[in-house]
This record gives structure tokens, C-alpha cells and sequence, in this order.
């Protein structure tokens, strides 16, 4: 099969497509796109698209069930890849049509701006550095993997457990990671209390006994949600190979996950903006036509499901047409809104996530236009608890909330690194009405015990009592802890 | 903002190869987890007597990436269509619908297995791939032998006239006559040699090459000359085999017990199959009388009442006799039961399990006890200590973890009849 396009093809196309981005204000970084066969392209999805990245058993993983997903036809674009680094990389699929390359790329734009502009990247990732570091990275990776002191499985044994704890780090980037002394200062400062110039007016306030006593001794002072950082500076049994690798997986989870965390809105970002460009960009009439085909099955919505190409879409579209009284996406063709309307969406995407896009924008009338639902399993079934209406919708928010980004994720933090004053490691679930899957729980933990070398324990709670999972030498435990 | 566009390059598919160790890594953990849960897969379908190429499918369990996940009671939220409503139902609980996908390499949060397709032979190989097989006892006699293929590996001096090498003797005769000079040695020489056919030598001694049409005085064969193939006979003792499986189906046997029993089974005769060509399976079975059945009754019909296991080894007896003479066929027989029986069938039993024992190459009794803490059970074990063939075997089985290594025990617990008179020297 010949292939309907050349890369003059794509390159004129391109050209119009970047007149229209800077006729829109968006605001990207370079651009740089790859022709790659199906092959590659779905290594680099294995690989999150980066060129070079740390071998893993789990890549091989990834690659068969992205060969497996891709095969059935999942939502989304088929085979859209773009990086969040500067310059941007996207891979093009070489099969596809030309349709779909036009409506690849001016997607693409979308989400370029967006990884340039949101807050959470902005904050959490270094666009500029992040391919170099991963390419430092795997070389690191695979000098360990061919030192003969070390070899494959060691670091196998070691990367399998970091990888569980990837995502239990600290969720906002804006929320800096304390070093032990400016902890120190800290508790310090809590414990005395901050002198108040204006105590002469204020009432006298009683100080807590307990909170004027600082525990300097303990270590972390303050409860950290960063596993692998807290595990990497005080594990006691790690060579510095360990602690290096422990550092690259933490290094590479802090980079993806603003993408977890902005799924929704992200992808609404680029099918709105690729949606106003296809429509005015002047395409002859059969490709334009392939393009409604292809947007459609896009942003369709999955039953049972949540699409965030759809969901995310319609949001932006709705508060368009809070701004715009007249806007009726489902009517003729949307092309972009007004320059003041862009510049309110600019400001909401730049410093909103999903969890907060959701809960400022999602209102009844949209829910309900949306059928968003909850389900709860009753028996052997799935059966729909809440539906938006009156009652229920915020109900249905809120949970859709719990299940978006790093929310769909248990909290963990390191209470203790000296345990019962035997350098046992302290966890804690910080539990907010939804248990552990403890067989996950008890994996997990070998995983933390493989690491941390001593004792480690897991607070949590099971069906409302207070338990601790255990694993040390003598294998796992739990316990129920009474009123403590 | 600028931007650069880069055309495909072949080349460039170099780099993508990169996934091929860590995909060839995760093979290798896909393979060794089906190696753990192999007592698990044997028992998810009727896959006895199924073709070899058939697929099944394998939800592989053992390269889970485990994380701090919430439990799966959780619901979720999803979009329907328009007007659903409060009640519908939406789907199957545990089914690992729900949930977008999340996370950049799309680890959703417990939806972490994906079944891969096996077929069937591949289980086969992976199942037996560190299993270091006996000799199994084989009866000589018995071994029709299909088909004798010859190997030729080089040559050699010495050997019967058959393996003679006409070309290689011809050759080397030529090289005698170069080493002590004899002229003329021509290329035609070298072409006589090949057409050496007609002229080889007819006893061991010398030989005139009177065929040859070189001109020149005559230079024998000698017998250092002869070359013959070396040849490694491949005897292959391809024969008949058949998998006798006795199963005790009263009702105390429920369906964990036949479920481990099913897994020793198709082991067994898995096994046997990696061993001969015509390999048949006979499924008796018995509560206190016995049948032949197929294999989906064999597990699936509930019987009830008492036990006597004689009736199920009498009824072994009495198919041997009709269809599987032990001349010509090895036999294989494996009974499972949860030692239940009629102390009043013990002696029978025990005479029955004899008479097997003589006729099979292997006899196993396999004991499941999956609720092993009622010490109180009745047992067979001690019963068949009285059957001191050393071709019967007895293991127990208390959890479905237990099959594959009592498997291979009984395997490799098997008698190496050379060995015994060395260890035996050995003590003396």
C-alpha cells in the first residue's frame, strides 16, 4: 500500500496548522516530529516515548499489552505520542492517512501548549533537560547492569521495588521537600511558637503542653510522602549503586506525574484546539470529512467508562459558552473563541488539575448532559448507586474526583524510620475511607522490606479497625491494633 | 516556535529493537510464572486429550507489578448513554471494567492482568523444561521398534562392509599411492575414485582395482585403505503407551479434590506422551463399582455412596486384559482417591494393586487430603505399605501447590534398576 502523503505534504500542512496556533495565541515549545513505523511507534509507547530510557522487564511488559490495546482499538487517537520536553517530540505514524497526520499534529500543538503553560509542569518537570536525563539515566542503568560486582538481577531485584513505590511521593510540586534540618528548624519553631510582635493586643493564647515539646529525635520529623526519597537518604543496608537507582525511578515518577494529574483536562485542551484548527484550517472536503469521522470516535464517551477526551472536552466547551452566551459545539463547525474568552481558558489552564478542574467546573447541568454515574458492586454485579441528578451528582463528583490522578492512589507516609528503636520502618495509610487491596498491600511491602532491610510495618485501616501489616524476617504478619 | 519534521529511516528501527531484551526479559518471567502456576493452568479446562496446537489462553499472575492499590469494592464512575438510572446494572463485579486507564504506562491501578496466549505444547515444554526426566523403566521386550534410523557421524577404520565408505576408501588409497610416489596421479585418478563403485574390494585383504580405467601398473586396495561410516544407531523405542486413570468419584469426593486429582493427571500424561507415539487414556471411574467413562464425566459427574477401590483396579485389570496386552503396550496407571474405603476391601484392594504393579511400568497411588488438619481421616497410606512392587509409588496431596512437586518426586523417586547392585557395593 502506497502511502496517500509526502513529507511535503505534512511539512505545507504543518506550516498552516502553526499560523493558526499563533493566530490563536496558543504558546508552545519547538516542535519535532518523527515518521516511525508501527513497530517503533509502539516501542516508544512502551517506552512513554522517550528515545532512550533504562531497560526494564516491565518496557517488555508494556509493549505487549500496548501491541494488545492497539491491536483492539482503544479511545483515543490511534498511536498519538507526544513528550513533554523542550523541544516537544511526537511521533507519526506512518500508515496513517493524511487526515489523521493533519489532526495528529495540530492535537500535538494542543498539548505542547499545554505541558509548556500548566503550573504542575511547569513546577515539576525541567522540560529542557528531561531527554538528557533519561538517556544519563539508562546509561547509568546499564553500566550497573554490566558491572560483574552487580549484574541484571541485582538490578532487576532493586528496580522491581522501586518501581512499587514510584507514586507514593509528595503530590504537589509547589509543596517543597524539606531537608532534615529545615525540618528541624521547623518542629523547632512549632514547639517554641513563632514570637508574635503584636502578643501585647492578642489574647493570651494557651499553649497545647504536648506541642511545646519537640521530639528532635525522631526521624522523619514530620510525616514524609516520599518513600523512595526517605528510603534512598536513610536506608542503612544500600550500596550507592542502590540509592542511585532508588533516586533515578523517584526522579522519572516526578516527571510523569503531572501527566497524571492533568489526564483530563489535558486531553480536552488538545481535542479542543486540534478541533478549532481542523475547522478552519480549509481542508478539501473528504479529508474534513474523515476528520469528523475520526474526532467522533475520539471523543466518544466508553460506556461504563470515563473518557477523559470526551469529559474534558466538554468542559472546556462549557465554559466557552458560559463566556460566549451563543456557543453550541454540537451546531455547524466551532472554530476558536474570542481573544478575551482564550485568555480566560489560558488562565484556567494554567493553573488548574484535574481534581480542581473537576470540582470548580463540573456542575449539575453538565453531569447530567454527560450521564456520569457511580457504581458500587453489589453481589456479582456492578450496579449504579448515584446518577447526577438533584440528589445525587455531588456525590458522583466527588467520587469521580477520588478516582482521577494520584487520588485513585493510596497516601502513604514514613511515620517512623527507627521503629520500636530497632531502625524498623513505619508506614502509614493515610486512610480516607477506602482500605487497601492487602493482597497488593503484602506484595508491596516485600518490595519495601527488600529495600529497607529491617522490620517494616504498614498502619492501616480494615473494614474500621486500626491494623499493621508486617513483614520481616520471619515473613508477614498483621496485626489489630485496640485503641491506641 | 519552530519546527523540525524527521523522515522515517529503516535504520532508525535500530533503535526501537531496544525493547527487544527487556520483551525477551519479560518472556522469560511470563514463562517461569506459568512454570509456578502450572497446577493451576492444568486445571482450568479440559485440556486432556485436547490437540497439542490448541491455544489457551493464560492469565499470567506472576508479573503483576505490585503497588499500594485501593481494594476492588470500591465502585467508580462511569458515563452511560443518557438516562441511566439508580439500580441498573452496568456490569460484572471483578471484571476489570471500570476505572480510566491512568498513569503514564497505563498502570491501572489493580487491572494489571492481561492473559497471554499458550498453546497447549508450549505448556507441555515449559512444564517439563527443568524437570530432569528419568529413564523410565522400560520393558525391553515391549519396545516395538518403529523405525531404525541410522546417523552417520564421520568415519572410521574399522566396521562391517555396509558402513563402507566406497568414496572415502577410494580416496585414501589414492593418497597412499601419492605418499609413496607412484606415478601417474592424475585428475583422472581422483574421478576413478569416484566411480570406485563397481571396484571395491570384495574381502578384507588386498584388492586388485581392476575397474579403474587409468592406465599404469596396479595398485592395490589394502586393508588400511577401508573407510567405513560411523554410524550412532537411533534406536527409537517408539511404542504404544496408555494412561490409566483411576479415580475415586463417591461422594466424598468433592471438587477441590478432583480438581487436584485432574491436575496429576494430565501431568502424567503429559508425561507420557513426551515419551511415546501412540499414547491412549482410559478414565475409570469408581465409587463402589466401576466404570470406563470419558474424560468429561471422569470429572465432572458427581457420584455418591461408599468406596472400594478394588472395583476401579479390578475394572483397570479387566481393560488391560481386553485391550492393552502388556506385551505390547507400557501401561501407566495412577489412581486418586481421598482414602476413603471399605476396611473390608483393604485386602482386596491391596492383592488388585499387586496385579497392576506386575502389569504396569508405573503404578502411583496419589492420597488427596486438602483438608489435611482431620488427622482423623481415613488413610490408605499404611494400607498399601503391603504392595512392595518396586514399581508403585504413593504421595499425597494437600494443596494444589503440592501436584508439582509430588509430580516430579514421583518422577524421580523412580528405580534405576543398574544403579541399585552399585549402591548396594557401595555399602557393603
Amino acid at each position: 500500500m502506497g502511502m496517500s502523503w509526502t513529507m511535503r505534504d505534512l511539512e505545507d500542512w504543518d506550516a498552516r496548522i502553526r499560523d493558526k496556533v499563533a493566530e490563536y495565541e496558543l504558546d508552545c515549545y519547538d516542535q519535532e516530529f518523527e515518521i516511525c513505523d508501527r513497530d517503533q511507534m509502539i516501542g516508544f509507547m512502551a517506552y512513554h516515548g522517550m528515545p532512550s530510557h533504562y531497560p526494564h522487564w516491565s518496557f517488555g511488559k508494556s509493549y505487549e499489552r500496548q501491541r494488545t490495546l492497539n491491536d483492539l482499538g482503544v479511545a483515543g487517537l490511534p498511536y498519538e505520542m507526544v513528550i513533554n520536553s523542550s523541544p516537544s517530540i511526537a511521533y507519526l505514524m506512518r500508515d496513517n492517512s493524511l487526515c489523521l497526520q493533519i489532526l495528529t499534529m495540530a492535537h500535538v500543538y494542543g498539548h505542547n501548549d499545554f505541558f509548556k503553560n500548566n503550573f504542575y509542569f511547569a513546577r515539576g518537570t525541567r522540560a529542557e533537560l528531561i531527554l538528557g536525563q533519561v538517556k544519563m539515566h539508562a546509561d547509568r542503568v546499564r553500566s550497573y547492569v554490566e558491572d560483574p560486582s552487580i549484574g541484571l538481577e541485582a538490578v532487576e531485584k532493586v528496580l522491581d521495588a522501586a518501581h512499587a513505590l514510584s507514586f507514593n511521593i509528595g503530590r504537589n510540586p509547589a509543596v517543597p521537600r524539606l531537608s532534615p534540618a529545615e525540618q528541624r528548624v521547623r518542629a523547632l519553631d512549632r514547639a517554641t511558637g513563632t514570637p508574635d510582635p503584636y502578643a501585647a493586643i492578642h489574647a493570651r493564647k494557651r499553649t497545647d503542653e504536648a506541642a511545646t515539646r519537640a521530639d528532635l529525635e525522631r526521624l522523619p520529623l514530620d510525616p514524609d510522602p516520599d518513600l523512595l526519597l526517605f528510603i534512598r537518604d536513610h536506608g542503612a543496608y544500600l550500596a550507592d549503586w542502590q540509592r542511585d537507582l532508588i533516586g533515578i525511578v523517584d526522579e522519572e515518577a516526578r516527571y510523569f506525574l503531572p501527566q497524571m494529574e492533568t489526564k483530563i483536562m489535558n486531553e480536552g485542551w488538545a481535542s479542543f484546539w486540534h478541533r478549532a484548527i481542523m475547522n478552519t484550517l480549509g481542508l478539501p472536503p473528504d479529508i474534513h470529512m474523515e476528520f469528523l469521522v475520526r474526532h467522533n470516535q475520539v471523543v466518544r464517551r466508553i460506556p461504563g467508562d470515563v473518557n477523559p477526551y470526551c469529559l474534558g472536552l466538554a468542559i472546556w466547551d462549557r465554559l466557552v459558552a458560559e463566556e460566549e452566551g451563543t456557543w453550541d459545539p454540537r451546531r455547524g463547525l466551532p472554530g476558536a473563541p474570542s481573544a478575551a474568552t482564550r485568555q480566560k481558558l489560558f488562565q484556567i489552564r494554567e493553573s488548574e488539575r484535574d481534581a480542581s478542574f473537576l470540582r470548580r467546573f463540573l456542575d449539575e447541568e453538565l453531569m447530567r448532559d454527560q450521564d456520569l454515574f457511580a457504581y458500587e458492586p453489589r453481589g456479582n454485579d456492578l450496579v449504579v448507586a448515584k446518577v447526577s441528578n438533584e440528589s445525587g451528582w455531588r456525590e458522583v463528583r466527588d467520587r469521580l474526583i477520588r478516582q482521577t490522578g494520584t487520588n485513585a492512589m493510596p497516601m502513604i507516609r514514613v511515620l517512623d524510620g527507627d521503629y520500636g528503636r530497632s531502625r524498623g520502618l513505619l508506614l502509614e495509610h493515610v486512610h480516607d475511607g477506602r482500605d487497601l487491596q492487602l493482597g497488593y498491600a503484602e506484595k508491596t511491602l516485600d518490595h519495601v522490606y527488600t529495600l529497607w532491610g529491617r522490620e517494616v510495618h504498614l498502619k492501616t485501616m480494615v473494614n474500621r479497625e486500626t491494623v499493621i501489616l508486617s513483614r520481616g524476617t520471619d515473613g508477614f504478619r498483621t496485626r489489630v491494633v485496640r485503641d491506641e | 516556535m519552530a519546527t523540525i519534521f524527521r523522515d522515517y529511516a529503516q535504520s532508525e528501527g535500530l533503535r526501537s529493537d531496544r525493547s527487544a531484551g527487556d520483551r525477551q526479559r519479560h518472556r522469560e518471567k511470563v514463562r517461569r510464572a506459568i512454570r509456578d502456576n502450572i497446577a493451576d493452568l492444568v486445571a482450568e479446562e479440559a485440556i486432556i486429550g485436547q490437540s497439542r496446537d490448541k491455544t489457551i489462553k493464560v492469565p499470567i499472575r506472576g508479573i503483576k507489578e505490585y503497588r499500594f492499590i485501593f481494594g476492588d469494592n470500591q465502585g467508580g464512575v462511569g458515563q452511560g448513554d443518557g438516562d441511566t438510572a439508580e439500580g441498573q446494572v452496568v456490569g460484572k463485579a471483578g471484571d476489570g471494567q471500570g476505572k480510566p486507564g491512568q498513569g503514564p504506562a497505563g498502570d491501572q491501578a489493580g487491572r494489571d492482568v492481561y492473559e497471554t496466549e499458550i498453546t497447549l505444547d508450549e505448556l507441555i515444554q515449559i512444564m517439563f523444561e527443568d524437570l530432569e526426566l528419568p529413564d523410565m523403566e522400560r520393558r525391553k521386550l515391549r519396545e516395538v521398534i518403529s523405525e531404525r534410523t541410522h546417523r552417520r557421524k564421520g568415519y572410521r577404520k574399522s566396521g562391517i562392509r555396509v558402513h563402507m565408505s566406497k568414496r572415502r576408501t577410494a580416496i585414501a588409497r589414492v593418497r597412499r599411492r601419492m605418499a609413496t610416489g607412484t606415478p601417474p596421479v592424475s585428475d583422472p585418478e581422483l574421478e576413478a575414485a569416484e566411480d570406485a563403485e563397481d571396484d571395491l574390494p570384495d574381502d578384507e585383504e588386498e584388492v586388485d582395482d581392476g575397474g579403474a580405467a587409468v592406465a599404469g601398473p596396479r595398485f592395490r586396495f589394502r586393508k588400511d585403505d577401508l573407510r567405513y561410516h560411523r554410524i550412532r544407531p537411533q534406536v527409537e523405542p517408539e511404542s504404544n503407551a496408555v494412561v490409566i486413570c483411576i479415580m475415586d468419584t463417591s461422594g466424598s469426593m468433592d471438587t477441590m479434590k478432583k480438581y487436584l486429582a485432574r491436575s496429576f493427571f494430565f501431568m502424567l500424561y503429559q508425561f507420557v506422551r513426551t515419551k511415546y507415539d501412540t499414547v491412549e487414556i482410559v478414565f475409570v471411574a469408581h465409587d463402589a463399582i466401576a466404570r470406563e467413562v470419558n474424560e468429561h464425566d471422569f470429572f465432572h459427574r458427581g457420584e455418591s455412596g461408599g468406596t472400594l477401590i478394588s472395583s476401579g483396579y479390578e475394572k483397570a485389570l479387566e481393560i488391560i486384559r481386553e485391550r492393552y496386552h502388556p506385551s505390547l503396550w507400557n501401561i501407566y496407571s495412577f489412581h486418586c482417591s481421598d482414602g476413603d474405603n471399605f476396611p473390608s476391601d483393604n485386602d482386596r484392594t491391596v492383592a488388585a494393586a499387586n496385579e497392576l504393579c506386575e502389569v504396569s511400568n508405573l503404578f502411583g497411588y496419589g492420597e488427596i487430603k486438602p483438608n489435611a488438619w482431620r488427622f482423623r481421616d481415613a488413610t490408605m497410606l499404611d494400607v498399601f505399605r503391603r504392595v512392595t512392587a518396586p514399581n508403585f509409588h504413593m504421595l499425597s496431596i494437600e494443596r494444589k501447590e503440592d501436584v508439582w512437586p509430588a509430580f516430579r518426586a514421583f518422577l524421580t523417586k523412580e528405580k534405576r534398576p543398574e544403579e541399585e547392585p552399585a549402591q548396594a557395593k557401595a555399602g557393603a
